[in-house]
């Protein structure tokens, strides 16, 4: 099965080839390298910018402007806040114009923890992008979702940010990608390039994908239960899933966990249906917890599910801390992990109506 | 020389510049040093300048007399803007030119043929506002017909965009070139820079045409008290970027230094940054009052001082052509003004464009998710 990373590297070939898309560029994103976490490797159409995020952003809109597709990396969320006023320039052009100027580019970046990266390599940003009106912002969880969303995010013709969770970027899947080969060591001598010297004469063959859609704006109910409802996505969608399985197990509570996959747009319809059947909500995310996305969700909840609700809803998000630091006792202690997921999830599920 | 820029509207007064008394004798030219204009192009410039100066003194009565919220503009920079919009190649993709311009461009668009109703209309915040429906701030064009990209409050982030446009048009072919515009100010923001950079890069330079319209002010401050004492054209040295800097007030001078520039981006299809020092005759907008500032020299005024010595025009020709462009202007702003303005329907209008892939918003931008 494919890697996350791989997923999108695939995802990104299928574009050069059938959706028109015209340059993949960003720091250290051709060749030699190919992406720090190599998303980008072996591309047709990928080339190295200088490293200036504010440049990357504002040649993508340039190129959309003259009828190109271009796909930008921010090579880590972290680099991104000297560019997030270009970004919501970017997101206002079409509405600025009233229809003058389509916006047609994709951000991708990876964001969120999980890779000992310390102050600089650990951030999220999903609270930040989901206040850049005009944008749609996709983070998928799983190697499957990665192709579906990316290649979503290359047809949609708006500004579309995929942010890519660091921590599961090499984690496999398990279902294959539509044209992926079945055997995982045989897509890797295709498509993962040779380190080192070999590498210079080094071509991909990539195996024939076939297109596969997860509409923006979808979210995938990852387990059903009717205990109570746990809305996450990216790093931490896997631990809510393990969670939701040993309290099933161990305790008989069943939970709907629902992976948004879509920060915006959201799937209201998928989380109001789950609130008004279980009344009890928990939102999970890694972000730091003033101003988190989270508390939008709830707000809504509240708004429009107050008297469903039997319990407190409530959110679980990283602390309101100005970094995480390197030695994992920082990490461990200001971002969700599975301990605290479990816990949140019991008491959520075991408190009185 | 490319077949001048007019308007897009058959001229009242018959195409050329208008004429009372006595005709210009065959062959004269206005000189400025060694350059020359022939009286013809000369009297075209002066007729635009003599238009956009008209078009901002009627847009700041406007600001002034609550028609408007709010007034930005380039009174002062008539002569680089028009000897601008005059060249462009004007079209639609890679093949024309684009444009990245700023909010002091009037003279551009006018020279290119927008009408002064189009113009008034943004100012007035009407639905027929063709640039932004009633949403931007005047003077923030935006034409996909002719190229012109969204102009932006934000300073300086159309330099980040430039190198887009331009890296298009290279692999495009043929002899469209970018045009981004800014002030002296601006550029001390890292996108002047990155536009710089992204420009020279080995084997993929781009054919860019950097203009920079130094007025010496950035809002209230004096650029001497917070940039080093050099020409901002000398920024381009350490890319290799060819520069100049010229007198942004003189169009015969402006008139040819946007020629060398273009010729130069067109041909070579390598960047060109131009420094044209210009007046900022009304301060920086309608916040600041917007008064007349006697010290700051007036282009138009000079260059009708050169044309009536140099007896390409008359005191009276330069009176029709004044007289003319004030009612110009005047009945633009009645004609727009009587036109409709944006309704609550129109709020969430043009947020997205149509999406086969997204499962909330095919269409536009409908309110919050799930929310009708």
């Amino acid at each position: 099965m494919a890697t996350l990373v791989q997923a999108v590297r695939l995802a990104l070939h299928y574009g050069e080839e059938h959706l028109g898309v015209t340059d993949v560029f960003g720091e250290d994103v051709g060749p030699p390298l190919g992406g720090v976490f190599t998303a980008t490797q072996g591309l047709r159409t990928a080339w190295n910018s200088p490293l200036d995020e504010r440049g990357i952003l504002g040649t993508a809109m340039g190129i959309a402007y003259a009828g190109g597709r271009p796909v930008c990396e921010i090579q880590f969320c972290d680099y991104a806040f000297n560019v997030i006023d270009v970004m919501k320039v970017a997101g206002n052009q079409r509405w600025a114009s009233a229809g003058g100027y389509p916006m047609p580019i994709v951000v991708m970046t990876p964001t969120g923890a999980g890779i000992r990266g310390s102050l600089y390599h650990s951030h999220s940003f999903e609270s930040w992008a989901s206040r850049l009106p005009g944008w749609k912002v996709v983070l998928p969880s799983n190697p499957l979702d990665a192709y579906g969303l990316t290649i979503a995010a290359v047809k949609d013709p708006n500004p579309v940010m995929l942010l890519l969770p660091k921590a599961l970027m090499r984690v496999k899947g398990d279902q294959l990608l539509p044209g992926e080969p079945a055997d995982p060591d045989e897509l890797s001598r295709m498509i993962d390039a040779p380190v080192g010297a070999d590498r210079a004469g080094w071509k991909p063959r990539w195996p024939a994908m076939r297109e596969y859609v997860v509409p923006i704006g979808s979210a995938n109910l990852a387990r059903e239960g009717d205990t109570a409802t746990v809305v996450s996505y990216g790093r931490t969608l896997p631990l809510c899933v393990q969670a939701a399985d040993e309290l099933a197990r161990d305790r008989g509570y069943t939970f709907d966990v629902v992976d948004l996959r879509s920060i915006f747009p959201y799937d209201w319809d998928l989380i109001s249906r789950s609130v008004e059947k279980t009344g009890r909500l928990l939102v999970v995310n890694e972000d730091t917890e003033v101003t988190n996305f989270a508390e939008h969700l709830l707000r809504r909840v509240v708004d429009e599910h107050f008297y469903d609700l039997l319990v407190r809803p409530r959110t679980l998000m990283g602390d309101h801390l100005p970094g995480i630091g390197m030695n994992q006792v920082y990490e461990t202690n200001s971002v969700p992990q599975a301990p605290h997921i479990r816990d949140a999830m019991r008491e959520l599920a075991a408190e009185a109506a | 020389m490319p077949e001048l820029n007019g308007e897009d509207e058959p001229d009242p007064i018959g195409g050329g510049p208008r004429r009372r008394g006595r005709t210009i004798p065959p062959g004269v030219a206005v000189r400025s040093g060694r350059e020359t204009l022939s009286a013809e192009l000369a009297l075209t410039i002066f007729r635009q300048m003599v238009r956009t100066r008209a078009l901002e003194e009627r847009s700041i009565k406007m600001s002034k007399s609550g028609e408007a919220y709010f007034w930005i503009g380039g009174p002062g920079e008539e002569a680089t803007n028009v000897c601008l919009g005059l060249q462009v190649h004007k079209g639609q993709g890679p093949a024309y030119d684009y444009l990245h311009l700023h909010y002091r461009n009037a003279g551009v668009m006018l020279g290119m043929g927008m009408s002064m109703l189009d113009h008034v209309r943004q100012l007035g915040m009407r639905r027929t506002d063709p640039h932004s429906m009633g949403r931007n701030f005047v003077g923030h064009y935006c034409i996909p017909k002719w190229n012109v990209v969204p102009v932006t409050s934000v300073i300086e982030v159309q330099f980040a965009m430039a190198p887009g446009t331009a890296l298009v048009q290279k692999r495009f072919g043929g002899e469209g070139i970018t045009i981004v515009v800014g002030g002296e100010a601006g550029t001390a923001e890292g996108d002047f820079d990155s536009c710089l950079n992204w420009t020279t890069r080995p084997g993929n330079e781009l054919p860019v045409l950097m203009l920079v319209t130094n007025n010496r002010f950035g809002i209230s401050t004096d650029l001497r008290t917070v940039h080093v004492d050099r020409p901002v054209a000398d920024r381009a040295v350490p890319y290799g970027i060819r520069a100049e800097t010229v007198d942004g007030n003189d169009p015969i001078a402006v008139w040819h230094g946007i020629a060398r520039g273009m010729k130069h981006c067109r041909e070579l299809r390598r960047p060109f940054l131009l420094e044209t020092m210009v007046s900022r005759m009304h301060g920086h907008s309608s916040s600041s009052g917007a008064m007349r500032d006697p010290a700051e020299a007036d282009p138009l005024a000079l260059f009708e001082r050169k044309l009536l010595d140099d007896g390409a025009i008359d005191a009276d020709g330069v009176t029709a052509l004044k007289d003319d462009a004030k009612a110009e202007a005047d009945a633009a702003v009645v004609e727009a003004m009587a036109e409709a303005q944006p309704t609550p329907a129109d709020v969430r209008r043009f947020t997205y464009a149509d999406s086969e892939v997204d499962a909330v918003y095919p269409g536009d931008y409908t309110g919050l998710p799930g929310r009708r």
